[in-house]
């Protein structure tokens, strides 16, 4: 039982150090010269999908446990952190490596081009969810937790339009995880509640027999 | 056609005889340190060149870097792609049909492409993305095989296309393609008779790895990099400016100039300022200024003397 519980919680710091694994690996073999090319670009640019990851994981946990019965629950958490400190990690690297401090240049940029400008936004609204991420917040706010967390629905939808329009051709993936951030936020909006008036009714069903 | 003048310094008057010799040898030490890298195959053979004018003086970017960080869609759209796809591109033989408008159409074959007067020439290369690099291209002035042909005067443009062979180009192949194919591009026929622009066949003192355009390609250094056709199989001369791929596929972002030019933004980012590639380190890239037509200004300036650069992007 103990032992079970020390697990539960050791697993949650577990998602925590895997999940900073791609950004500290990049870091390593970009600091020492193992990325060939622009290598401040491609560590922006995997910050930028890893956060992406990390958001569409966060939104899966749901939808997982209302189709498939499977409670990743206890994580969601952890994976919502680490999609705000990705981006976090994003932005860093595009203000200091990539642009220098050059804060002329940054404003412009923000203000003036669309992608920019959304991808902004998305981070803006992600702040505050971050700052609710604790325990106290959730008993504190009570439903207005909740409410204030739909707001990860528009920043997955900022945050895949924003790779859409980041990139110079279409290819697969940024389709990809656009399509799945559309699927995430579908589920929420047109189909759960029906599943979940279903499963209620299956209950009572099964339970009346 | 206009008639202008461009000041053609010698190689000798920019860089003395012995930096020259010196940054060659820089050259070899940088190949001899690198023998194990992704898609540059036995098949590279040393080329003999003599040195060319308009030559910087500035470093030259890494061979590594210059081999594995590359646009070439045709083996897909990532940079390390071209690098990591292009094992099954054959290059030789190969030939370059040029006709259209001309008197003598043409079609060379890779002997006679290499048989011109190869000219060393390390220019700077600017990409459209913001960033850029030094290469030292082994090549030959366009214009050299343009006289083989004899344009007629009618001719105003050459119209250039890419190979088109989607069993040994993966990108050209699958649901998902991000251009349409055959890669074109195009120059008005005084930008092609420029000294500047050349026919590369070989860059780091060989023969032209896949990644970076096998067996031959376009390098017009005042443009930015797309310009710089790959692996180029036809060229056509023509009466009407023809339009290059990615003028097709995003007008508004890409047009049929291209000149390097930080007053003018690309709509998704600002083109005042570019990352070269290889100095500064992880921690502190070497962003710098760009330079009006990349800093070919004295020499192809005047070529477009009263046109609005602004709306000619
Ligand atoms: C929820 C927030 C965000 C997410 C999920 C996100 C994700 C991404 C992704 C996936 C890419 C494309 C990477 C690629 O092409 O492989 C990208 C590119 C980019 N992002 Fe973000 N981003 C976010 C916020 C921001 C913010 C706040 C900024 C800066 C103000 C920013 C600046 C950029 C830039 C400049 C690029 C393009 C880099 C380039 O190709 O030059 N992003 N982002």
């Amino acid at each position: 039982m103990i032992a079970s519980r020390v697990w539960r919680s050791a697993s949650v710091w577990l998602v925590y150090v895997v999940g900073f694994v791609p950004a500290a690996w990049y870091f390593y073999l970009g600091a020492t010269g193992q990325i060939p090319g622009n290598a401040v670009k491609v560590f922006e640019h995997l910050l930028g999908v890893w956060a992406l990851r990390f958001l569409l994981v966060t939104l899966a946990v749901t939808p997982i446990r209302d189709l498939f019965g499977i409670n990743l629950i206890r994580y969601r958490r952890a994976l919502g952190l680490l999609a705000f400190w990705y981006v976090v990690m994003h932005f860093s690297t595009y203000m200091i490596l990539d642009q220098a401090l050059n804060f002329q240049v940054i404003v412009n940029d923000i203000a003036k081009r669309p992608f920019i400008t959304i991808g902004m936004a998305s981070f803006a609204l992600l702040i505050p969810l971050a700052i609710t991420s604790n325990s106290w917040s959730i008993r504190k706010l009570g439903s207005r937790w909740n409410s204030l967390h739909k707001l990860s629905y528009v920043i997955i939808l900022g945050g895949a339009l924003h790779y859409l329009m980041a990139v110079r051709v279409i290819t697969p993936e940024p389709a990809i995880y656009m399509a799945i951030a559309a699927v995430l936020v579908g589920y929420r909006l047109f189909f759960r509640s029906r599943v979940l008036a279903w499963r209620k009714q299956r209950r009572a069903v099964a339970m009346a027999r | 056609m206009a008639v202008y003048r461009y000041p053609s310094p010698l190689g000798s008057e920019i860089t003395s005889e012995g930096a020259y010799l010196n940054r060659r040898s820089l050259i070899a030490g940088a190949l001899a340190s690198i023998p194990l890298l992704h898609g540059v195959e036995a098949s590279a053979e040393t080329l003999k060149s003599k040195p060319g004018p308009f030559s910087t003086d500035e470093t030259p970017t890494s061979f590594m870097d210059v081999t594995n960080y590359n646009n070439f869609y045709e083996f897909g759209s990532g940079k390390s792609d071209p690098a990591s796809n292009s094992g099954d591109f054959r290059p030789e033989p190969w030939t370059l049909e040029v006709g259209g408008l001309v008197a003598k159409p043409k079609t060379f074959d890779l002997d006679e492409l290499r048989g011109f007067d190869l000219e060393d020439r390390l220019y700077r290369m600017r990409c459209v993305e913001a960033w850029s690099m030094v290469i030292p291209w082994i090549g030959f002035p366009l214009s050299a095989l343009l006289d083989q042909v004899e344009p007629l005067g009618s001719a105003k443009y050459v119209a250039f296309e890419t190979v088109v062979r989607p069993e040994e180009m993966g990108g050209q192949r699958g649901l998902f393609q991000p251009l349409p194919w055959p890669y074109v591009e195009g120059l008005r026929l005084d930008e092609a008779r420029h000294p500047l622009a050349i026919l590369a066949v070989g860059l780091y003192g060989q023969t032209l790895p896949n990644q970076n355009g096998a067996p031959v390609r376009l390098v017009v250094p005042w443009k930015y990099g797309f310009k710089g056709i790959k692996s180029i199989v036809k060229m056509t001369l023509v009466e009407e400016q023809p339009v290059s791929s990615w003028e097709r596929l995003q007008p508004s972002e890409y047009g049929f100039y291209a000149n390097v030019n930080p007053a003018v933004d690309h709509p998704r980012w600002s083109q005042a300022t570019e990352i070269r590639i290889g100095e500064g380190g992880f921690l502190s890239p070497g962003r710098r200024e760009t330079l009006p037509f990349n800093g070919y200004a004295e020499q192809v300036a005047s070529i477009y003397d009263g046109m609005d650069l602004a709306a000619n992007y």
